[in-house]
């Protein structure tokens, strides 16, 4: 906790952030580090899976084959949302399931199906982009930013590719 | 060969989430914004590429590819159309993940009932 935000508080409420800080349960780091390792990159494997099918039988290269793989995995991903266990799979292994892309599946399909009583247009439609929102957002502002320091100090060059 | 350095690297990048889940404790929305914005800069300064054709889909499936592709995009159009393409081109090569993250997760919506 930095002491720029340690100020706002009042002493009665310092001294309860440092009990709180104090009780709380020491996390688990590697364990939890294991198991990221673990799953991930099962999820990553499985990935490579699709990507060589989709070279083998579908006709794309290497390159283009990364965006089908993409949407299935994706597909994949919501359709174990949907009947729970993606989430049963993510208690067990923390930002192994939630770094790939299925987690940003998942986030913005739990989201979806939990928001549905709230309405199809305010729940459905907008509560879906509660954590894909803020990665969407800050992903287009850096690439408009590495784009035009492109643009200003290598006009005609290949970076990148 | 590939299906090792996929495993590996795949893994080892949703360490360094965990790692901002536990030791730096951001929350899930500010560790996904850290890792696509760090994926976007190693693709513009042209890291990435070579990264995923050393680990294949150990590079393309975690999040950080999703500031690569957004990079990707707007500098494939920077080259042909001018400084105009880097706003034309950003969601060019992510269409695939966007629109089939909002597609399913809509539909998904309508047909299942909130569990828990």
């Amino acid at each position: 906790m930095s002491n720029n935000k340690k100020k706002k508080l009042t002493p009665v409420q310092q001294e309860y952030k440092e009990l709180s800080d104090k009780r709380e349960p020491a996390r688990p780091v590697l364990k939890n580090c294991v198991r990221a390792f673990l799953v991930g990159g099962t999820i990553c494997l499985i990935g490579q899976a699709i990507t060589d099918m989709f070279v083998r039988w579908g006709g794309f290269d290497r390159e283009k084959a990364a965006n089908p793989t993409v949407a299935v995995l994706i597909l994949l991903s919501v359709i174990l949302t949907s009947l729970g266990i993606y989430d049963k799979i993510a208690q067990w292994a923390g930002a192994g399931t939630a770094v790939p892309v299925t987690g940003f599946a998942n986030s913005m399909a739990s989201e979806a199906i939990e928001s549905r009583s709230e309405g199809i247009v305010l729940g459905v439609g907008g509560k879906m982009f509660t954590l894909a929102g803020p990665v969407i957002v800050f992903g287009t502002v850096a690439a408009f930013v590495v784009g035009i320091l492109h643009f200003i100090f290598n006009p005609n060059g290949a970076g990148g590719h | 060969m590939i299906y090792l350095w996929a495993f590996v690297i795949g893994g080892a990048i949703c360490i360094i989430g965990q790692i901002c889940f536990d030791v730096i404790k951001l929350t899930p929305a500010h560790t996904m914004s850290l890792l696509v914005v760090l994926g976007a800069v190693l693709d513009g300064v042209g890291l990435y590429e070579p990264l995923i054709k050393f680990a294949g889909a150990g590079a393309t499936v975690p999040i950080t590819s999703f500031g690569n592709a957004l990079v990707h995009g707007a500098l494939e159009e920077l080259q042909k159309d001018g400084w105009i393409g880097v706003i034309t081109g950003i969601f060019k090569v992510t269409s695939a993940g966007i629109s089939a993250a909002i597609i399913f997760s809509f539909f998904a919506a309508l047909l299942v009932r909130p569990k828990g």
